[in-house]
């Protein structure tokens, strides 16, 4: 499809709006501004769902079941509505729905700039300039790795990876692995290099607790349907704090395994507490490792006293498995606060710290005191500009797969009243392929 | 207004917290405070501390009065015991700050205290501190702090209210993290 783009559209000119990023989100705010006839194009670096084919590690499954998968006018229809997209399986989901859509993607256009520009903006590339009224952000909230300042100071003998360039066990050095960060994927990377002979140490600060499945059903089907997912960002306590919350400690498995950090502990990974520090190859751990565990434990019995009492209230109760309750998340010994890295042989450190969005690009005043991009619910602070898809955005579901089609559709309205109002300043119509 | 509603109060002034937090996160240079404490040796392992001004929210500040603390070591050590050991007063920071960490939470949590009591523990290996095994850290091995708490509230919120007040307390950071320490003479 990409040479029939290619065919029908002008390689640059002037545009309503340009979308960057062909991902999930650039995609389906094409399918909503194409729905209320805006024209657009969307510029992709790569090819659709770039960071899908080259960023992920082998194993990577979603931490959303297949039947949780979708997008505006497009669901996931399979045979295993229950099962755990692989990051191919997810790079055909969205190729599949680029096609369904007809989307105007252009791919292995980079764009180097941002700017505004007569009442709209000036988009350049690598393959010409653009010109349109508006803008929207859709290339991702993992740009970056956001690597701790600690790891400036780690030995040269230790290689360090993120989980961009991580790809499985074999890969690595011989020795043993630091994993920083205890996300779902630092547990994941955590269990697959453990699993696979190699002694691992993994450091945890604040985590989010979470079974596979709960009284019967998927952890994502309860979240889904007690509304947890749909929460708005406009309606939680401390937006700020709700948007730096790591992802849940999940996995998705054919057996749909609870990985928590008591199975790692089970399997012979050493738990230590937040990487704060190296010192003369010596790495530092914080002593909070006990409250950084109590405060997840607590937080998942809150949350699934709130499950339960949502299951008494709708009813279906007893059609569900008895409600349970499980085990503290266990310390057997005090946690080691010092780590000689070069004595203990650890030959690799991986830092699954999270990511931050790439806006180096994006030459707008739109950036706060910490260079965080300032929007609203993705109403950018500059008019006629939008993003999409980062951490808890509009909806704590905003970041995943099936977030994307409220966000998209409520930012696509904004975004045409915007251009109906005449923001975004006046593109020639006859400039437009 | 709910008239039934009963007003929890722990002393602690929320609102005012609530708006310093507020205009700190607009004002960031003026969340910059320091801290001072002077310390005079008074006589073989006995010193006089005082903590009165500070600097905050852009201009010098200070406690209504000056506060004075005597540290001196206990008679087993053949010291005078004019005071509690200095690790004592490392015990007594940490107590305190999670002490008034636990009654701000449980204000703006809206739960009533009735009490709240710290127990803390340390140990020690004096070897350490004596050179006697290089193996062996001059600090604390590990400090254990329980709370017994009184409150109008679940088990399950007592806890979370302890578990808050740690992840937000100053003296749990600087004991569980390490700190650049700086000690030059003049």
């Amino acid at each position: 499809m990409n040479h029939a783009a290619r065919r029908r559209y002008p390689p640059a000119g002037a545009v309503d709006v340009v979308v960057i990023g062909a991902g999930h989100s650039g995609l389906a705010m094409s399918r909503c501004l194409a729905e209320l006839s805006i024209n657009h194009v969307v510029l992709e670096r790569g090819e659709i769902a770039n960071s899908w084919r080259r960023e992920r590690w082998d194993s990577l499954k979603l931490l959303t079941p297949n039947w949780q998968s979708r997008l505006p006018s497009y669901a996931y229809r399979g045979a295993d509505p229950d099962g755990y997209m692989s990051a191919s399986d997810v790079v055909e989901f969205i190729d599949g729905y680029a096609r369904l859509i007809d989307a105007p993607v252009r791919p292995h256009t980079t764009v180097t700039s941002v700017v505004a520009d007569g009442g709209g903006y000036r988009v350049a590339t690598d393959r010409g300039d653009w010109r349109c009224r508006a803008v929207v952000l859709a290339s991702g909230a993992h740009a970056l790795p956001a690597v701790p300042a600690a790891a400036a100071a780690l030995p040269k003998s230790v290689a360090t990876l993120t989980p961009k360039a991580y790809r499985n066990p074999s890969r690595l050095d011989d020795g043993g692995v630091l994993v920083v960060g205890a996300s779902a994927t630092g547990l994941q990377l955590a269990d697959e290099i453990q699993r696979s002979g190699r002694r691992v140490i993994l450091a945890v600060g604040e985590h989010i607790r979470m079974p596979r499945v709960y009284r019967g059903l998927d952890i994502q089907w309860w979240l889904d349907a007690v509304g947890i997912l749909d929460e708005r960002y406009d309606e939680v306590d401390d937006i700020v704090r709700a948007r730096r919350v790591p992802s849940p400690q999940l996995v998705g498995t054919p057996e749909r395994a609870t990985l928590d950090l008591n199975a790692l502990t089970e399997r012979g990974v050493e738990l230590v507490g937040r990487l704060v520090g190296v010192t003369d190859g010596k790495a530092q751990f914080s002593g909070s490792l006990r409250n950084h565990c109590a405060m997840a434990d607590l937080k998942l019995g809150r949350l699934l006293d709130r499950l339960d009492r949502w299951a008494e209230e709708h009813g279906n109760d007893r059609e569900l498995g008895a409600p349970e309750r499980f085990a503290a998340t266990r310390l057997d010994a005090p946690p080691r606060l010092c780590v000689d890295l070069a004595r203990e042989r650890i030959a690799t450190v991986i830092f699954a710290t999270g990511f931050r969005p790439d806006y180096s690009w994006l030459h707008v005043p739109v950036f706060d005191h910490k260079g965080r991009l300032r929007h609203d619910g993705g109403v950018v602070a500059a008019r006629g500009l939008y993003v999409l898809g980062l951490n808890f955005m509009r909806r704590r579901k905003s970041s995943f797969i099936h977030g994307a089609e409220d966000d998209a559709r409520e930012l696509s309205a904004h975004l045409a009243a915007t251009l109906r109002l005449g923001g975004g300043g006046r593109v020639p119509r006859s400039a437009v392929g | 207004m709910n008239i039934t509603a009963i007003k929890v109060d722990n002393g602690v002034n929320v609102e005012a917290l609530l708006s310093a937090r507020q205009a700190l996160t607009e004002a960031p240079e003026a969340a910059r405070f320091t801290w001072r404490a002077t310390c005079q040796w008074v006589s073989g392992t006995h010193s006089r501390s005082v903590v009165h001004g500070f600097f905050g929210l852009g201009t010098e500040q200070s406690h209504k009065t000056a506060f004075r603390y005597d540290a001196d070591h206990p008679e087993i050590f053949a010291a005078e015991d004019n005071g509690a050991t200095p690790v004592e007063y490392v015990l007594v920071a940490l107590a305190s700050c999670l002490t008034a960490g636990i009654a701000a939470v449980a204000q703006n949590r809206n739960i009533q205290l009735r009490s709240v009591k710290a127990t803390l523990e340390a140990g020690m290996d004096l070897q350490g501190i004596l050179g006697i095994d290089s193996e062996v850290r001059n600090g604390f091995d590990g400090i254990k702090v329980v709370f017994e708490i009184d409150a109008d509230a679940t088990d399950q919120e007592i806890r979370a209210l302890v578990a808050q007040s740690q992840r937000r307390s100053a003296v749990f950071d600087i004991l569980t993290n390490p700190t650049n320490v700086e000690v030059e003479v003049r």
